[in-house]
């Protein structure tokens, strides 16, 4: 999934401070399993809003509402009936949900409430690991299933660097070797030889270095 | 502000704090009416928003009352609560309030007197802290 992370409320509290009529979206795919951006998360930024605007003697209008997923044209397409009577849209969702809104509706603001971090698995009950770069031309099936451009911090394809210290990272001891892990993978799946084999430099462009991607399924478009 | 008497919620586990205050009745031992019981299956029931909503619909102090650690009938609903009463006060911290506004206590079934103590402390603790910032700040709008 992608994970994502809820700004400082006081970030989120500037961006909206001229406004006093708001439409917060949440998201209920990716940021809702990460507690990032859900409808509950919607619910608890729209209380701590509610709570500052209080102190302050202010009134604030929230109107509180959870799309399908915020990616997706057609979701977004709900909010056509709310938008004019708000001064601008909060959205609780990734960068990808953020844009879908001010792309459909370019008169209204859109401000972010979340920091998008990266792409993740549930490692245990709130927590997640980065675990793909999206690099466009996977080696998983080479590497053991451990991926060397996610996990290892240099993105290094051919073994270990002469950082790795008992088996951890170098830039945290709290960041596994990637390679240290492929390794160990490899043999219990007694694979060794291919660690021997040689991966040629990466071409970087699917995964971003070549501009914006898009991809396009002509029997689907 | 002499006459201040807040309004407090408090959400008891039905299997600890809710029948401890029923133990302090039973012994008449006397805590503030101050209290208002919300009794809930569990402590971990208790959600942040639960918390916030309370505070943003005018209560001056909100406390989760749960079982003693370990002793929890769902195994760990009060470790849970306390995470997130602990995330309650870190928010209403960044928000510029008061984050003792927000309490977890433990105790158990039997503990009239501690439930008794624990109404009257926290009660004691909001009068210190004044009405809800909600209320103030809507009468200083209003006085300006």
């Amino acid at each position: 999934m992608i994970t994502a992370e809820q700004k400082p409320i006081q970030e989120i509290i500037q961006y909206i401070a001229p406004y006093s009529k708001i439409l917060l979206v949440g998201c209920n795919e990716c940021v809702t399993v990460c507690a990032a951006g859900g409808r509950k998360e919607v619910g608890l930024l729209a209380s701590a809003l509610h709570l500052n605007h209080l102190k302050q003697g202010k009134n604030i209008d929230i109107r509180e509402i959870t799309l399908e997923r915020q990616c997706d044209p057609e979701y977004v397409e709900e909010l056509a009936p709310y938008i004019d009577g708000v001064d601008a849209v909060v959205s609780m969702a990734c960068g990808c949900g953020v844009q879908t809104i001010a792309a459909r509706f370019k008169k209204t603001p859109v401000f972010p409430a979340v920091n998008t971090r990266f792409m993740g698995a549930s490692v245990s009950q709130g927590v997640w690991s980065e675990r793909c770069k999206g690099c466009g031309d996977c080696v998983l099936g080479i590497t053991g299933g451990i991926c060397p451009v996610a996990r290892c911090s240099k993105h290094l394809f051919n073994g270990p660097c002469g950082g790795t210290s008992n088996g951890q990272c170098e830039v945290s001891p709290d960041i596994d070797c990637a390679w240290r892990l492929i390794w160990e993978r490899l043999k219990e799946l007694g694979m060794e030889s291919r660690y021997e084999e040689l991966m040629e430099a990466k071409d970087w462009r699917p995964g971003g270095a070549g501009g914006p991607g898009t991809i396009i399924r002509e029997d689907l478009a | 502000m002499e006459h201040f008497e807040p309004e407090i919620v408090a959400f008891c586990c039905h299997y600890c704090a809710y029948t401890a205050a029923d133990m302090a009745g039973s012994k008449r031992i006397s805590y503030p009416s101050n209290v208002k019981i919300i009794r809930v299956p569990c402590s971990g029931k208790v959600d942040a928003i639960h918390l916030m909503k309370a505070l943003e619909k005018g209560a001056d102090g909100v406390y989760v009352a749960g079982c003693l650690a370990g002793d929890c009938h769902f195994k760990n609903g009060n470790v849970r609560a306390e995470a997130r009463v602990n995330r309650v006060r870190k928010l209403l911290t960044e928000l510029g309030w008061e984050p003792e506004r927000v309490a977890m206590y433990n105790m158990s079934a039997g503990m009239g007197e501690a439930f008794a103590q624990v109404a009257k402390e926290f009660t004691e603790t909001i009068k210190k802290l004044g009405p809800n910032p909600g209320r103030t700040g809507a009468v200083d709008k209003a006085a300006s």
